[in-house]
């Protein structure tokens, strides 16, 4: 039982219908809750306390409010603008985070869509993420916008080769690309996790894997596809109203997938850290968010400590730094692999 | 294969960019992300302070000076009453000396602190930023329970001070001075040896010392070219000659000397030597009268007068034209953020777009001081 959902309902046309459509029940309030935890854990890095009216404990209502105000915003469309391209752009970002929810294993008894290579999947859609970014950028018709969006652009295509390495690491070690079997191979006590070490060089593998999976979600210190002293705010300057907001939920969206990706890879995915003390499918969805956020407070938390990267020194970092290392890496896991296996 | 062919771009920076301090506007010319040339437009903010000046008696233009450089009113206040108050040639009780002192060197360091938290939002890091401002607020406070004001004090007066110093004010700014020592400490554990602000910072923006000099480039803008010329020592008002401490200068610590890490250093070891000034001056600090020598109405002799002070952004000069009547003939102010602007062409060209974010927030330009 990998999906409880066609399990009960059969993968006919309302299992199919009713799996696709869950994500979107999650993402928005994950997105949501995100979004305030950003802003009171920033406030609170800063000596502020962030909002504290709207819905009057501890403003936990502002997102809700934020989004209110986008909604009701004009929808502004430049009259230079490539206005299908334009249109398109936000949509298409939004769907390459969103399709990603597909192959995440949540549970034992919740995963999308079960496929072989899956995690290949999720590598392969995030890629729409680029294509709808240089749309939104070229389509705009602003110098600034098109200079965000060729810098993303570079950016995203040079930082998966460093984070696809790393995952292919892993996907040697179990020798599958199946998330639920990176998964089972984790399973017991944490110290089975791949990143404590049960096999060796999997540690480096993780952090190579996170620094490259920061860049993807354009998060600090690699945020420079939207530097806003520099660039205004980069490919989405001429965006409003809810075409913005679907930049800003597809970013939250992101964070929690690369979050949850790594959580997979080397954080043992839904296994419980004690062995089979309070494991099973509703635990199991339990550890694997948990585990995605203490990631996502982890971006959080780099993006209010750390300054910005300059383009170059970016680009440096992933071909010069990351992608020798992940080179490197891979070679002794697979060494590893064939003496040990 | 046929040669692509290329265009420059032409791209304006501001004057509603975040990042360019205000409302300065840059024609920047790009080839991609290289600035093959940089052009400053500024005015955007003229409020027509000199000739305003031209109109008012010499105690009304005190308020004007605080608004040319707004976050240095102090300091503006400072050099002009200097100015009129040797027109006029009088002598004002030491203690009145001490407390300018006290007050200017207070407002150097929340000046110095608004620019070295912006210039981590210019690199990208937020939380400095609102560091700094948390201690510029004690700061402001102590203006607050001083004369009432936050921002435009008008507390210097010819002659003396709007008010005396509150009581309390010494035990409270010596509270400040405790805790601001440690924080800035912790300013450079968090920002000023980041390893990324480091890489963003140094061996940009390069200015020789020599071109600084020829565009008389001044305060740390200069002194992070290595050039030691700080008008407190060199040529010293008030009573800055009383007390010890250092004119700091650049290095090229991690980079070449003269590049934006040097002048952002040079502000941040700044802020220590004015709290080394401020501990010496309210420990020596002489008891008198702080209004005895404002002379009701000011008619100075016929005469002209060039006085100049360090403020935190450089080289402030006023010349003052009395004709002998209530109001001045004319007052030319000589603003550092004006003739430090001039440099930017100089030192952006050859850098990236990120590069001139780097090197507008390191020249610490207020508008309202280059437009006036």
């Amino acid at each position: 039982m990998h999906n409880f959902i066609t399990y009960y309902l059969g993968s006919g046309f309302w299992g199919s219908l009713v799996s696709s459509v869950l994500p979107l029940v999650y993402i928005m309030p994950y997105a949501l809750v995100t979004m305030w935890l950003e802003l009171k854990i920033s406030a609170h890095m800063q000596d502020r306390l962030g909002p504290m009216r709207t819905g009057k404990w501890h403003g936990w209502a502002q997102p809700l409010a934020d989004v209110t105000k986008l909604l009701q915003k004009e929808d502004i469309i430049p009259t230079a603008a490539d206005k299908v391209l334009y249109l398109l752009a936000p949509a298409l970002v939004f769907v390459g985070s969103y399709a990603a929810y597909a192959a995440i294993p949540f549970s034992p008894a919740y995963i999308g869509s079960d496929i072989n290579l899956g995690i290949f999947y999720i590598v392969a859609v995030s890629a729409l993420v680029v294509l709808g970014i240089l749309m939104a950028g070229w389509s705009s018709n602003n110098k600034w916008s098109l200079l965000g969006a060729m810098r993303t652009a570079a950016q995203l295509v040079s930082y998966e080769i460093p984070s696809s390495l790393a995952i292919l690491a892993v996907v040697m070690v179990v020798g599958s690309f199946n998330l639920n079997d990176v998964c089972a191979a984790q399973s017991g006590w944490f110290w089975n996790w791949f990143v404590f070490g049960k096999f060796p060089f999997l540690f480096i593998t993780f952090i190579i894997y996170f620094i490259a999976s920061l860049a993807e979600t354009n998060r600090a210190p690699f945020d420079i596809p939207e530097a806003e002293s520099e660039l205004v705010a980069g490919y989405h300057t001429e965006y409003s109203g809810m075409r913005f907001a679907f930049f800003y939920l597809a970013e939250y969206a992101n964070m929690f997938v690369v979050a949850a990706v790594a959580s997979v890879l080397f954080f043992g995915g839904w296994n419980s850290p004690f062995g089979a003390y309070l494991s099973g499918p509703v635990w199991g969805a339990f550890w694997l968010i948990s585990k995605g956020m203490v990631l996502v407070f982890i971006q959080i938390w780099l993006r209010w400590t750390l300054p910005r990267f300059r383009v170059d020194q970016l680009m440096y970092l992933s071909w010069k730094i990351l992608t020798p290392f992940a080179l490197i890496n891979i070679f002794a896991v697979g060494l590893w692999v064939v003496l040990r296996g | 294969m046929a040669e692509l062919r290329t265009e420059e771009m032409v791209l304006n920076m501001g004057p509603q960019h975040p990042s360019t301090h205000g409302v300065l506007r840059v024609e920047l010319v790009v080839d991609g992300e290289v600035v093959v040339d940089a052009v400053p437009h500024i005015g955007y903010l003229h409020r027509c302070f000199e000739k305003h000046a031209e109109s008012l008696n010499y105690q009304q233009i005190v308020p004007y000076c605080d608004r040319m450089d707004y976050l240095a009113s102090m300091n503006n206040d400072h050099a002009y009453v200097l100015g009129v108050e040797r027109l006029l040639n009088i002598q004002v009780p030491e203690r009145v000396e001490y407390i300018r002192v006290i007050m200017a060197e207070l407002q150097r360091i929340a000046s110095h602190l608004v620019a070295i938290g912006t210039y981590g939002l210019d690199i990208g890091a937020f939380t400095p930023f609102l560091y700094c401002f948390r201690d510029r607020e004690m700061i402001l406070d102590l203006f607050e329970t001083t004369c009432g004001a936050r921002l435009l004090y008008n507390y210097m007066w010819p002659g003396g001070l709007s008010h005396d110093l509150p009581p309390g004010f010494i035990e409270k700014t010596k509270a400040f001075i405790k805790h601001f020592r440690p924080t800035i400490k912790e300013l450079n554990d968090l920002l000023s040896f980041n390893e990324i602000f480091v890489k963003r910072t140094a061996d940009v923006g390069v200015l020789p010392a020599d071109i600084a000099v020829n565009y008389a480039a001044s305060g740390p803008m200069l002194r992070g070219s290595g050039v030691k010329w700080d008008l407190r020592k060199d040529e010293p008002y008030s009573v800055y000659h009383k007390f010890d401490w250092d004119v700091i200068v650049g290095a090229g610590e991690v980079g070449t000397l003269g590049d934006c890490w040097d002048r952002y250093m040079v502000r941040v070891r700044e802020m220590e030597q004015s709290l080394r000034i401020i501990e010496q001056a309210l420990d020596t600090l002489p008891e008198g009268d702080v209004q005895a020598a404002i002379p009701k109405r000011i008619r100075p002799p016929v005469g002209e007068v060039y006085v100049r002070s360090e403020t935190p952004r450089g080289e402030l000069g006023y010349y003052i034209i009395s004709d002998g009547g209530q109001k001045p003939f004319r007052v030319k102010g000589r603003a550092p953020s004006f003739v430090n602007l001039s440099l930017l062409p100089e030192i952006s060209r050859g850098y990236l777009i990120a590069d001139m974010i780097a090197i507008i927030g390191s020249i610490d330009i207020v508008l309202g001081d280059s437009d006036r």
